[in-house]
């Protein structure tokens, strides 16, 4: 199963993948601490919601990454393309408000292409550019079996993908070997009958 | 070079006003007389005198407030005019007073004494009184320029000073009554005088001060060195207007001023760079950096976004760039360690800066806190470092929100509650910990009192953060786990 995944998940590079859900800022925490360098996070300054650095130090030293704070998407979108195109830093992750247009979702694909960093945006359900590489919807996923120390188990499920197969895992985050594990929840458990996990 | 009334005569170059004139400074809680003009100084008034005093004596006395701070600015404005116009050597006296060494410059003008003339007629136009003295070492110099006002020949500095009061030596108040009193009056009295009582008396202050007067001490004159300028221009013979040329300019500025920066050991962390069109009208691009620089091979890729945003009109006739700010920038050791990638990244930032502005690109650095919104700190990127260890003892939320209310009473966790317009239901809680106010801290969020927090997960799946406040009983949900 575990290879499975890998084979989808260090997201591809040079290309700009698009994740939602409720549980897409987890997996672009789990994007960021897979990759080595700074990351640029870009967010428009009107969101309520605030990023926790120490919640994230649970994944990756939020010494590494930076912030962008823009007024609106357009803007976030041209900073995003002259990030990507630079490639000064391995990711960078985008949250989006509203639906891309085939254009603009291509030139950030061309951005990132050219170079060679990878993006990621967060965009709300259901408005997912064609452009995108792999679209994933992340939820989390109640377990039953007790364990207070552990993260959030999560439904990470591929709902597009331009060269591979659609499929679905459940993964946990370890904090403390800040290690991404693929598990076997009880009961049904999507795509994994035969995996021995 | 003495101005006797520098501050007043800086006000009066302003707004002329007829009639006595008098610059007031708040001093022991007393409006004391600063600096006046000539026809309150003939109304008997003088400095120091208190103002109620002196608008007693004088009804239709006209004053301001003073500026001493202007007023030094403006002495370095004289001296770089001095210096500029007669000779290099150019120092402060005093707060009123500029001390020029013109050996050697004197013959440009015609001597000494066409030299002082011109001095006298520049400054009179400009308003100024000021009263010069010419002498062989600075403390005759000074002697004439405050109490005789005029020139001493070489080697005859006793003779021009001979008869000045012994105050021309630069000697304090005290001094100068006691020695009065022992009729020493004038310079020449005291040079006559037998030295070592003297010095017994009055210690080494009084003949060091006769002696630097008369050359037999050397007195040095410290200049003042030029603030470095980062300014360089160019005046093309014919308007351009094409990118590429206008590039090119900019790249020649560029090495300019990188040069200039190199040797003061500096980095620009602003640059404008200002283009004048032949209608004269003209633009500035100001290009803010992520870091200090002076590479003119990084720095010029960084105005292009500013040039290409540049309406050119007829044509562009002078160019200008100026490092309007600038941070020490040492020299640093050649590694084999690259930093390439780091230097790539700032020069990224700067570009996303032009866009949205400098201080929009954040980083987060650890706070000291217990309260989650203050546990970190918000610092634009640009000037700021990466900082030290993150600790966090106990799991955090990866979001925070303004704090929502939701429906629940006790002290545990509701059993089922509405979120955005979703109901969950609580499977498991983990809590409570407490967490006080910080009591020496405003801060309305923070008015309910102590907070219980829970870790909520859901049967939905979600894991959220709620808190309780046991002294305004109420629920709320403040962050989400991933």
């Amino acid at each position: 199963m575990q290879s499975d995944l890998s084979t989808s998940f260090p997201l591809r590079r040079a290309r700009v993948h698009e994740v939602c859900g409720s549980g897409a800022m987890g997996f672009a925490a789990v994007c960021v601490a897979q990759m080595q360098g700074d990351v640029l996070w870009i967010r428009e300054v009107w969101r309520p919601e605030a990023l926790n650095p120490v919640g994230l130090n649970a994944f990756f030293d939020p010494a590494r990454m930076l912030v962008a704070q823009v007024k609106d998407q357009t803007e976030g979108l041209a900073v995003a393309e002259e990030a990507l195109r630079d490639g000064a830093l391995p990711l960078v992750v985008v949250e989006l408000s509203q639906p891309l247009d085939l254009t603009k979702g291509r030139r950030l694909q061309l951005a990132a292409k050219i170079g060679k960093s990878t993006g990621l945006c967060l965009i709300p359900e259901g408005m997912g550019s064609n452009a995108a590489e792999t679209r994933w919807q992340c939820t989390p996923f109640f377990n039953p079996a007790f364990d207070p120390a552990d993260s959030t188990l999560q439904r990470w499920e591929i709902i597009k993908n331009k060269s591979g197969t659609l499929r679905a895992w459940h993964v946990r985050w370890d904090a403390a070997s800040r290690r991404l594990h693929v598990v076997s929840p009880a009961g049904k458990r999507p795509g994994s009958q035969d995996a021995p996990d | 070079m003495w101005f006797p009334r520098l501050a007043s005569d800086r006000v009066l170059r302003t707004r002329l006003i007829e009639g006595p004139f008098a610059l007031t400074l708040q001093e022991n809680n007393a409006n004391r007389l600063y600096c006046l003009n000539m026809q309150a100084e003939k109304q008997g008034l003088h400095r120091g005198m208190s103002y109620s005093d002196a608008r007693a004596f004088c009804p239709d006395l006209q004053s301001r407030p003073a500026d001493p701070i202007g007023d030094q600015q403006f002495l370095h404005v004289l001296r770089r005019w001095a210096a500029r116009h007669y000779c290099p050597w150019v120092g402060l006296e005093g707060g009123d007073g500029l001390v020029l060494d013109i050996t050697g410059a004197a013959h440009l003008f015609g001597g000494e004494a066409a030299m002082l003339t011109d001095m006298r007629q520049r400054l009179s136009r400009a308003g100024f009184a000021a009263r010069i003295g010419l002498g062989d070492t600075r403390g005759a110099a000074w002697a004439l320029a405050h109490y005789g006002e005029g020139y001493a020949a070489p080697g005859q500095a006793l003779a021009a000073l001979q008869t000045l009061p012994v105050a021309a030596l630069r000697l304090d108040n005290k001094t100068t009554i006691a020695l009065q009193r022992l009729g020493l009056r004038s310079v020449g009295d005291l040079a006559g005088a037998v030295r070592a009582p003297l010095a017994r008396r009055f210690g080494p202050e009084v003949l060091m001060r006769l002696d630097q007067a008369l050359g037999h001490q050397p007195e040095q004159i410290a200049p003042l060195a030029e603030p470095p300028h980062y300014g360089v221009r160019m005046t093309v013979p014919d308007p351009i207007g094409l990118y590429d040329d206008v590039m090119a300019g900019t790249a020649r500025l560029l090495d300019q001023i990188c040069a200039r920066l190199k040797a003061q050991e500096t980095g620009a962390r602003v640059l404008c760079l200002t283009l004048r069109r032949v209608d004269q009208d003209s633009q500035t691009i100001e290009l803010r950096l992520a870091r200090p620089l002076r590479d003119p091979r990084r720095i010029l890729p960084l105005f292009e976004r500013g040039v290409r945003d540049v309406d050119a009109g007829f044509g562009i006739d002078q160019m200008r760039l100026e490092a309007t700010q600038v941070e020490p920038l040492p020299v640093q050791q050649v590694s084999h360690v690259s930093s390439g990638r780091k230097d790539q990244l700032d020069d990224l930032v700067t570009r996303i800066g032009t866009r949205i502005g400098l201080e929009n690109i954040q980083r987060f650095l650890p706070a000291d806190s217990h309260i989650p919104e203050r546990s970190f700190l918000i610092a634009p990127a640009a000037y700021s470092d990466p900082g030290g260890p993150w600790v966090s003892l106990r799991s955090r939320p990866l979001q925070l929100f303004p704090p929502v209310p939701v429906a629940g009473t006790g002290p545990r966790p509701p059993k089922r509650f509405r979120w955005r317009r979703m109901s969950l239901t609580t499977a498991r809680a983990t809590g409570p910990e407490r967490i006080a106010p910080e009591w020496w801290l405003v801060d309305d969020n923070w008015r309910s009192g102590l907070r219980d927090y829970w870790r909520v997960e859901t049967r939905q799946g979600r894991r959220l953060w709620l808190f309780y406040t046991p002294q305004n009983p109420g629920w709320f949900v403040q962050g989400e786990f991933a």
